[in-house]
């Protein structure tokens, strides 16, 4: 058995992502910079991705630029608008605490050149409130950056909702929509997005690209000197075939986007339904507003990393925001955004589902996944400690 | 996974010694759910030897690795060879441990080293309490907070 249930970490290339990028590795390989007729076919096929990709989020082919990923695009948005505002005076910056760390530590650059930057409480669902952004917008804000999905718990953000208040306040309005792009509907113009990140490995396309949607008139800061591609914004010869690998990933997704999206909804509907029956166990994350794909828990008494290594040896592969999984003392910060006390938030999982998932994966990982948190708890001393009454229960 | 060696997947997989034993004659739990690893080390001893040992763990693989490795090395041994126990032979018995979980061979050390005080205050044997650590709450977590 071997079930990937970490779709949120990356997912598998599709054929047609592998198919459109080969042309452009022997045949198609030239430079676009160049003259001559090789270059000028490898031109060619980027102007024609520019168009493709633009028609699928809805704006104009000049509004969009190529980049090495997600957290490259998150980087040259927030910077971008930080830079505009600068020039007008304005250094106040409004986020959310549950952001990805692309977002947050870029925050943290700007906080220490002396911008003032405002995280938005998630609350207990993950969801933030446009009225809040409404009232923390003052005179000297420049921008406004919440995500579109959260990464971990993939709670979906009122971004229309919130976009319409940047918009009437004349403030810039980015959402980091990488976990968004490909598995919700987006369009740019409806939705009042004035910048957008997109990363392709996150539906089925490859690694180490992605898309930077900057409405007309926001002038970009270059993060990359050099050459004049992009316009001038980002400078590098263009990665080609993953262009169009990612431009073929994405339009497929989109195509199939509704299909996708209730094929992965009832799986992941059957994933909490069966996992809530585990005592002590909680969802994390809106129950309604949650990307197709997406479930995590907490499970109380017992650590993330050893329920990861025993369901890998069982043939998933999960994820989890325990600090022992991330490096770090601390465990994820998503969770403890949305209240989750450190005792607990080491004992979470994230599953992240992908359309080729099938009902049999989702039964035998319900089985697993309540078998091995049943034997960590076994050997756990605070489950021991909890079920003998001598502390009390965080999660009832 | 390549991220620990097959000793430490061995001894994750098929700890050694899970359990609790009823009347310990030593007692030891060191970290705190916070920083997300507690071990708790359970000694049966008798005339000075430690006849059996036995180990709850709420962590990550290597935590549990390093709590059943522990008890392997000082069961059937004297008490005065527990604790001469140093994280550094529960790491080397484990055929290493990545430097980040390094804390968790500690955390194991500090247990025992915890049971064993616990059996000599239990039994009024005097100790040389400089092979202790000073604060029984300190461990690698919270010091590196």
């Amino acid at each position: 058995m071997n079930i990937y249930l970490d779709n949120g970490a990356t997912t598998k290339m599709s054929k047609t992502a592998i198919n459109a990028m080969l042309p452009y590795m022997d045949g198609i390989f030239g430079n676009p910079s160049s003259l001559h007729s090789t270059g000028q076919a490898a031109a060619e096929a980027l102007m024609s991705a520019r168009e493709r990709v633009a028609k699928l989020i809805n704006c104009a082919p000049s509004e969009i630029t190529f980049t090495s990923g997600g957290s490259e695009a998150d980087n040259q948005a927030i910077i971008s608008a930080a830079r505009i505002g600068e020039r007008k005076g304005k250094k106040h910056i409004i986020s959310s605490a549950f952001e990805h760390h692309a977002v947050l530590h870029t925050l943290n650059k700007l906080k220490k050149e002396g911008f003032d930057i405002t995280l938005l409480d998630v609350h207990e669902n993950g969801i933030i409130d446009p009225e809040e952004v409404k009232a923390a917008i003052h005179d000297d804000t420049c921008l406004v950056t919440i995500m579109f999905a959260n990464n971990e718990i993939g709670t979906i953000e009122p971004i229309k909702e919130i976009g319409k208040i940047c918009r009437e306040a004349g403030v810039i309005f980015h959402t980091d929509a990488v976990q968004a792009a490909g598995h919700v509907h987006i369009d740019v113009q409806d939705q009042n997005i004035d910048m957008l990140s997109i990363s392709a490995h996150k539906f089925h396309g490859p690694k180490g690209i992605g898309i930077l949607y900057s409405k007309k008139g926001i002038p970009l800061t270059n993060i990359i000197e050099g050459g004049a591609q992009e316009r001038g914004k980002r400078a590098g010869t263009e990665n080609i075939p993953a262009i169009m690998g990612m431009t073929a990933a994405l339009e497929e997704a989109v195509e199939n986007l509704d299909k996708n999206a209730a094929h992965m909804s009832e799986l992941r509907d059957m994933l909490i339904e069966g996992l809530s029956k585990i005592p002590h166990s909680i969802l994390n994350g809106d129950r309604e507003h949650r990307l197709p794909g997406n479930v995590n828990f907490c499970f109380e008494g017992i650590e993330g990393e050893s329920l990861l290594l025993l369901l890998d040896d069982k043939g998933i592969a999960a994820s989890s925001g325990s600090a022992c999984t991330s490096g770090s003392l601390d465990p994820s910060h998503v969770l403890l955004a949305i209240g989750r006390v450190h005792d607990i938030a080491h004992g979470s999982l994230r599953l992240s589902l992908s359309e080729e998932n099938t009902k049999e994966e989702i039964e035998y990982t319900i089985k697993a996944v309540t078998e091995v948190v049943e034997y960590l708890r076994n050997m756990s001393p605070i489950w021991r400690d909890l079920v003998n009454g001598k502390k009390e229960f965080i999660i009832k | 996974m390549a991220l620990y060696s097959e000793k430490v997947m061995d001894h994750f997989r098929n700890p050694r010694n899970v359990g609790v034993i009823e009347n310990a004659d030593g007692v030891g739990e060191v970290g705190n759910a916070k920083c997300g690893d507690i071990m708790k080390i359970y000694l049966k001893i008798e005339n000075d030897i430690i006849v059996d040992a036995k180990f709850e763990t709420f962590g990550c693989g290597s935590a549990i690795a390093s709590s059943s490795m522990a008890t392997e090395l000082i069961k059937g041994h004297p008490v005065s060879d527990a604790l001469e126990l140093t994280n550094k032979a529960v790491v080397e018995a484990l055929d290493g441990l990545p430097a980040h979980k390094i804390h968790c061979s500690v955390l194991a050390e500090e247990a025992i080293k915890k049971a064993l005080k616990d059996y000599y205050d239990k039994n009024g044997i005097e100790y040389d309490k400089t092979k202790f650590p000073a604060c029984e709450d300190c461990h690698s977590c919270c010091s590196t907070h």
